[in-house]
């Protein structure tokens, strides 16, 4: 009797191995362990085995049923397992497809540059202000010491309105409109499109200026190259070269252009610097005292400095663009790199 | 300005080199935008001297020419007509290299043989002259190489000169300057002037009417004169500086302006009618014929040289052609005179005649300089042209101009402008170096008297800059300024405008940037009525082009002209916004309203992606966007008005936007014919939003709400309800109930068609009921919904769908 019970064990793992899918493995487990299995009859036929065999024969029963069922059990949990790889098989895509939904869109390089310039300047304690692009004559020369009928006028062709009302040149004359309003101390920044009637690969009608002003007592010229070095290092990196040089603009005084070491060549000379190595990136200067008297602040109590600079210049060198013009076309497909 | 070195070291011993002084120049304020070579254009040309001239046996036009360089005889063919023994001419010898990269090589013309080539200045490229063989002078030896024989080649520095530096519109300024920054001494042309017994009061005279436009005129006349070409050296001083030689006598006139600053001007003096020159300005209507051979009618007050009958020159801008020099002009009433700047600059301006002798008057020739020039052109003319001074010269200075003096200089001021200190004696010298007259007046004080040249110098500020400018910009240190604290002021409106920038952007909107000018016609494409306050324009009295002579009233436009430039480079599918202003004119000489405009266009598909999504945009889709703007800015009462519209927008696919009942905008489908008059083939829908009024309508302040615990209970009713009926009208109804448990109402579904009548929709509402403090019971919900849904049938008349 012991013997059947080795020979069923041995014939039910065989046959457990030939068993692939669930319902072979199923239908060995009820061929052996069902209510009418063979392991089942063996132990219901107990009564015929010798009695000193017994105890051995159950033992025996209970080891193999219980080695079955692991078995059965190991053969299931194997087969599902199978089947759900089988069925994440079939849902695989094609990961390389692209994606789909919103892409976002993209800030114009000049807003982008216009936002860092702020931010730079916000952290000096600069506020924001603006002031109308259709100005006055006055503010936009006369009270910015640039009379009627002076040659610094020829510094900037002018789109006029009116024989009084312009295009403003420039963002300066909203420092004159400030300072009408404001008393020292002043830090102000202001951002804005400005107006010159010209065309070509480096001029457009209408540019981007961000103008800069700073009064308060025992302002220096000193400090402006400091206030400067410090934004253009924010700016261009922390390893740019600059430099400041005499030059002339008649609402300040001493004035001063600044450079920085051209960001194309490192200073050998190339095309976008003109062979000199430096590149112009704004003017600046000591507030002229005929600007203060224009505005009522005492020139020998309070002193200051502005500067301006223009962005489409900082967004063609940051981004190698060559044509100004392309900056205002809107051709989507310029307008995605940035 | 051009600057030549070689006419630069006339005045000055130079000893840097040409990029040393650009650097040097440009460091003080005088930038070097440029630095030019100039060289000759030949190889292998020899001064050499004609033997013997014979004629060509065998052709009319050729002569047969014996050469020698010195040391060799060359027999030459030529051409020309203008040479004979013993003139000296450049010789092009075999394997010379001309112009044009052509070698010499030896050559037989009709039978006859040919060493080399004499040549023209033309074919040298010295000059003009094609008419005959170059002569040379003849001292000069033979065998040299022609440029060096002619001291050929140059470097020029193309020099911008700021609008206060008029003294630097000259050889001589420019010396001054590179004197002051390298401590050498400055030489000064000598004048001597031959003059013959002939006093010039009794051939002329002056007369100035309207002295405050001309405080001074001189003259000097020289008698006899011969025209006709400068020599070499005169031309290639002026080529140098971007002058072309013309004759003789306009070359000095030329060469002493560029070299002293004071433009001059040479008479034909026959043409002088009475002899003598009035100084007067001009009277309405009169014309004037210059030398540049156009007429213009003067202005009126334009200043005018006139002789005793008519206008011979507009007063320090250009000559007459009446009085112009000419081959056989035989005396010379040259002008030296100083000219009032601003009425210079007015003249100049409106006649658009910018000559250079314009643009030194009208930034300030040196007062005192004015004889010196007169003096010095007379000299060149009777050298250059053999002719005879007149004794003496006419000067007539009614005002005199007066110069700055004793400008006062503080050394503390000086520290306090430019953060640091600067030393006495280094003020002294810098100051000194430039001319300037300094008095020492007390500790750290100085009295400043500026030379009369130096117009741009009148306050201490300006000394101040002198000082600084020469002290080196890059020996004062950066400091930082002990600023006092300051509230920062917040314009709220820039930070909105950021916000919505940053939610367009996520929604896939890029950001454009279009010109603030338009074309006129732009209302036109967009059908505005005639009565819109949009055709009322900012109009630009000088544009560049007619597309750009207004400012725009309608960011609308510009967006449409975007979408169909892109849709020209094949870019089909757009979401565009841009931020900008839009100007509205008002009363004359008022200046114009400018309102911040958001504005945005969408096109194309959904997604940019071929293999997925292929829907057409619409209506929807900008709404959403907005609408999503506008949920992140917390603004819940907006509204979306079908009745107002825009007369450019599709009647049935457009509305005007609200917020808190304030119209801020609209949106909608581009009319198909505006886009068809526009020539543009695709369907489109954009919006504008007022920023300033939007951001009024923001109220920032956020209250908390408490979340109830508790389920809601959602039922969901179709109405059926005619088709013209809007949704927002149904749910404004179910809302008017006000009832407090009714949490939440949306509509879930559209539907029409099949099922239906004609003329109606069936509208799926979900309403959701929730108490703060306990669950519903169905008992409690069911008689508030069956009352809402009642009232809503008898407001409406819709009627419920089984």
């Amino acid at each position: 009797m012991i013997a059947d019970i080795q020979q069923l064990e041995k014939d039910a793992l065989a046959e457990l191995e030939n068993a692939r899918a669930e319902d072979s493995i199923l239908a060995v487990r009820t061929k052996y362990l069902g209510r009418k299995g063979l392991l089942t009859g063996l132990l219901r036929n107990i009564s015929q085995v010798p009695i000193d065999e017994k105890p051995l024969f159950g033992k025996r029963c209970n080891e193999v049923k219980e080695i079955l069922e692991t078995k059965i059990d190991e053969a299931l949990q194997l087969q599902t397992q199978g089947e759900k790889e089988e069925i994440l098989a079939r849902e695989k895509i094609d990961v390389t497809l692209p994606g789909r939904g919103i892409r976002s869109g993209r800030m114009h390089p000049v807003i982008q540059i216009r936002r860092k310039i702020c931010d730079i300047f916000a952290s000096f304690g600069f506020s924001v202000v603006e002031g109308p692009e259709v100005e006055l004559d006055y503010y936009n020369f006369e009270a910015l010491n640039i009379p009627k009928d002076h040659p610094a006028r020829d510094m900037q062709d002018t789109f006029y309105i009116e024989d009084n009302i312009v295009l403003r040149t420039h963002t300066s004359p909203v420092q004159v409109r400030i300072m009408e309003k404001v008393k020292p101390p002043v830090r102000i920044l202001c951002p804005g499109r400005v107006y010159r009637p010209d065309s070509d690969v480096s001029h457009t009608p209408m540019f981007h200026q961000i103008e800069g002003l700073l009064v308060d007592k025992g302002v220096s010229f000193a400090d402006l190259k400091g206030i400067l070095t410090a934004f253009l290092k924010k700016v261009f990196g922390d390893d740019t070269t600059l430099r400041f040089r005499p030059s002339f603009f008649p609402f300040t005084e001493p004035s001063a252009e600044v450079d920085i070491r051209c960001v194309i060549c490192q200073g050998k000379g190339c095309r976008v610097c003109g062979q000199s190595g430096w590149l112009e990136i704004l003017g600046s200067g000591m507030v002229d005292p005929a600007v203060f008297q224009n505005v009522g602040y005492d020139a020998e109590v309070y002193s200051g400095f502005a500067f301006g600079l223009g962005l489409e210049r900082i967004a063609m060198l940051k981004y190698g663009i060559t044509d100004i013009r392309l900056l205002f076309e809107n051709d989507i497909r310029f307008l995605k790199q940035f | 300005m051009l600057v030549s070195l070689k006419w630069l070291k006339d005045y000055i011993d130079l000893e840097l080199t040409a990029p040393q002084l650009a650097d040097r120049l440009t460091m003080a304020g005088l930038e070097v935008d440029e630095i030019k070579t100039i060289a000759h254009k030949f190889s292998g040309v020899v001064v050499a001297k004609i033997l013997s001239v014979r004629n060509h046996p065998g052709a009319d036009k050729l002569s047969l020419c014996d050469v020698t360089d010195g040391s060799q005889t060359y027999s030459v063919v030529c051409g020309a007509k203008n040479i004979k023994a013993g003139d000296v001419v450049p010789l092009a010898k075999i394997g010379a290299v001309i112009p044009g990269g052509y070698t010499i090589k030896a050559n037989v013309l009709r039978g006859e043989k040919s060493d080399g080539m004499l040549c023209s200045e033309a074919e040298l490229e010295i000059g003009d002259d094609t008419s005959g063989i170059m002569q040379l002078p003849i001292g000069l030896t033979l065998g040299t190489p022609l440029e060096s024989a002619l001291n050929l080649g140059d470097t020029v520095l193309d020099v911008s000169i700021t609008p206060n530096r008029s003294d630097c519109l000259s050889m001589i300024g420019m010396a001054r300057e590179v004197a002051a920054l390298t401590g050498k001494k400055i030489k000064m042309p000598v004048i001597t002037i031959k003059e013959s017994t002939e006093e010039i009061s009794s051939l002329s005279s002056v007369s100035i009417v309207d002295a405050d436009l001309c405080p001074r005129y001189s003259a000097r006349m020289i008698k006899n004169v011969k025209t006709g070409d400068s020599p070499i050296w005169m031309k290639t001083r002026l080529e140098a500086a971007g002058l072309r030689a013309i004759n003789n006598v306009v070359d000095v006139t030329n060469f002493v302006m560029l070299e002293m600053g004071q433009p001059l001007h040479a008479f034909d003096f026959r043409f002088l009618a009475e002899g003598r020159i009035v100084v007067r300005k001009s009277k309405v209507g009169e014309v004037f014929v210059s030398l540049d051979e156009k007429s213009r009618i003067l202005p009126e007050n334009t200043l005018l040289i006139c002789d005793g009958k008519k206008p011979v020159a507009i007063g320090g801008i250009m000559g007459g052609l009446n009085s112009e020099v000419k081959e056989d002009t035989d005396t010379i009433f040259l002008e030296s005179a100083y000219f009032s700047p601003s009425s210079i600059r007015r003249s100049s301006r409106h006649l658009a005649m910018p000559t250079d002798a314009a643009f030194r008057f009208e930034r300030g020739i040196d007062p005192e300089g004015v004889i010196r020039a007169l003096n010095r052109a007379a000299q060149l003319i009777a050298e250059l042209s053999g002719g005879s001074i007149c004794k003496n010269h006419l000067d007539e200075y009614p005002h005199k101009i007066t110069a700055i003096a004793n400008i006062p200089l503080r050394l503390d001021r000086i520290r306090e402008m430019i953060g640091t200190p600067i030393a006495n004696k280094d003020v002294m010298r810098i100051l000194k170096s430039i001319g300037m007259t300094v008095r020492q007046e007390g500790h750290g004080k100085y009295l400043v008297t500026p030379p009369t040249f130096r117009v741009d110098i009148e306050r201490e500020i300006d000394l101040i800059e002198e000082v600084v400018r020469l002290y080196g910009y890059d020996r004062v240190p950066t400091t930082l300024p002990a600023v006092s604290v300051t509230e920062m002021a917040v314009i709220p409106r820039l930070d909105l405008e950021e916000r919505i920038r940053q939610l367009l952007i996520g929604s896939g909107y890029s950001e454009i940037i279009s010109y603030s000018f338009t074309s006129p016609a732009s209302v036109e494409y967009l059908c505005l009525p005639e009565a819109d306050a949009r055709r009322n324009f900012v109009v630009i009295k000088n544009p560049l082009t007619e597309e750009q002579s207004v400012m725009r009233t309608t960011m609308a436009y510009g967006l449409l002209e975007t979408l169909k430039k892109n849709i020209n480079n094949a870019s089909f599918n757009l979401k565009i916004f841009e931020i900008g202003r839009i100007y509205q004119a008002r009363e004359a000489g008022e200046l114009p309203e400018e309102t911040n405009i958001l504005a945005g266009l969408l096109t194309g598909k959904t997604s940019d992606d071929l293999w997925g999504s292929k829907v057409n945009v619409d209506f929807y889709d900008l709404k959403g966007c907005l609408e999503n703007v506008f949920y992140d800015l917390k603004l819940d009462d907006c509204r979306y008005c079908a009745e107002i519209s825009e007369q450019f927008l599709h009647p049935g696919q457009s509305c005007g936007l609200y917020v808190n009942d304030t119209q801020i905008g609209y949106l909608g489908q581009v009319h198909p014919e505006v886009m068809q008059k526009m020539d543009i083939k695709t369907t489109a829908y954009l919006f504008e939003i007022n920023i300033d009024i939007l951001e009024k309508q923001i109220n920032r302040r956020i209250t908390y709400r408490e979340i109830s615990k508790f389920p809601a209970v959602t039922r969901d009713v179709a109405f059926v309800i005619p088709f013209s009926m809007e949704a927002k009208k149904m749910l404004e109804i179910v809302l008017s109930q006000r009832e407090d448990l009714l949490e939440n109402v949306v509509i879930f579904d559209i539907y029409f068609g099949k099922g239906l009548n004609e003329g109606v929709k069936s509208l799926g509402v979900r309403f959701s009921y929730r108490a703060i403090d306990r669950t519903l019971t169905d008992t409690e919900i069911n008689s508030i919904h069956d009352k809402i849904v009642h009232n809503t049938v008898r407001l409406t008349g819709a009627k419920i769908r089984a």
